[in-house]
């Protein structure tokens, strides 16, 4: 089994912080994935298909975070989530 | 942002009689109204924004929590409570369990940062097993705000 690790920085533009619907958007499309995603605050690490485990991060606007994805559809996971951040989840 | 900052222990409720999404979510309005975090004028436009904002997604978090919320014009700060429900209902949650387990939240629409840091303590204490079982076996308000109190005091492993 071929493994792949990406990762890259995202940037929390919603004027609200990753708040709960930005957090259920991104639980949804981190579903759709085979691959292992997470997100990084400051060595906090959360798990992109647990809502709860998303909202204790706290992100606010403008916070960096680090998307990290692990497994053979890496790749588009990192594509995908990272456009849903630029978009403001289409807030 | 600790428990004691936003949740009025006045309004908390164990054993919530309600068995809908809307029937509890009236019935914690009402309790800030009690409580006289509300005016009791506000209670019905409060309880339409908080379903309204249920439309657009369930604050069914998973592991049998809910977080209804709505921002308000008419608070002036983050005003939150704590229900317990014996039996669970269904709040149309993400991972389809029953909902036992209530944090509702009103927010004033210009204070998005402590809403934010109000969901990251209740996320946080949530994921806690202990936290969350010692919750759901509460049967008085005063159970629950000796439990919140522990929780602030960082006596959980979260």
């Amino acid at each position: 089994m071929t493994s792949e690790f990406q990762q890259c920085t995202v940037t929390v533009r919603n004027p609200e912080g990753l708040h709960m619907r930005p957090a259920l958007k991104l639980v949804q499309a981190a579903t759709g994935f085979q691959c292992q995603l997470e997100l990084e605050r400051s060595g906090q690490i959360a798990d992109c298909r647990s809502m709860l485990s998303l909202l204790t991060l706290g992100a606010p606007q403008d916070c960096e975070l680090l998307l990290r994805a692990q497994g053979p559809d890496a790749d588009e996971a990192i594509r995908v989530i990272s456009l849903m951040f630029s978009q403001q989840f289409d807030e | 942002m600790k428990f004691s900052v936003f949740i009025s222990p006045k309004a908390i409720r164990a054993e919530l009689a309600a068995t809908t999404k809307e029937g509890v979510i009236a019935e914690l309005v009402h309790a800030l109204v009690e409580a006289g975090e509300i005016k009791a004028a506000d209670q019905e436009d409060i309880i339409k924004a908080i379903m309204k904002r249920e439309e657009l997604g369930s604050t069914g978090i998973g592991r049998g929590v809910a977080v209804p919320h709505t921002k308000h014009a008419s608070v002036g700060k983050l005003i939150g409570t704590v229900g317990v429900s014996p039996t669970g209902l269904d709040f149309e949650s993400l991972d389809g369990q029953v909902a036992s387990l209530f944090f509702l939240l009103v927010s004033p629409p210009d204070r998005p940062g402590d809403h934010l840091r109000a969901l990251e303590n209740i996320s946080r204490q949530l994921r806690d097993d202990t936290f969350c079982r010692f919750l759901r076996q509460s049967t008085t308000p005063d159970d629950i705000v000796q439990l919140l109190e522990e929780a602030d005091g960082n006596q959980f492993g979260a």
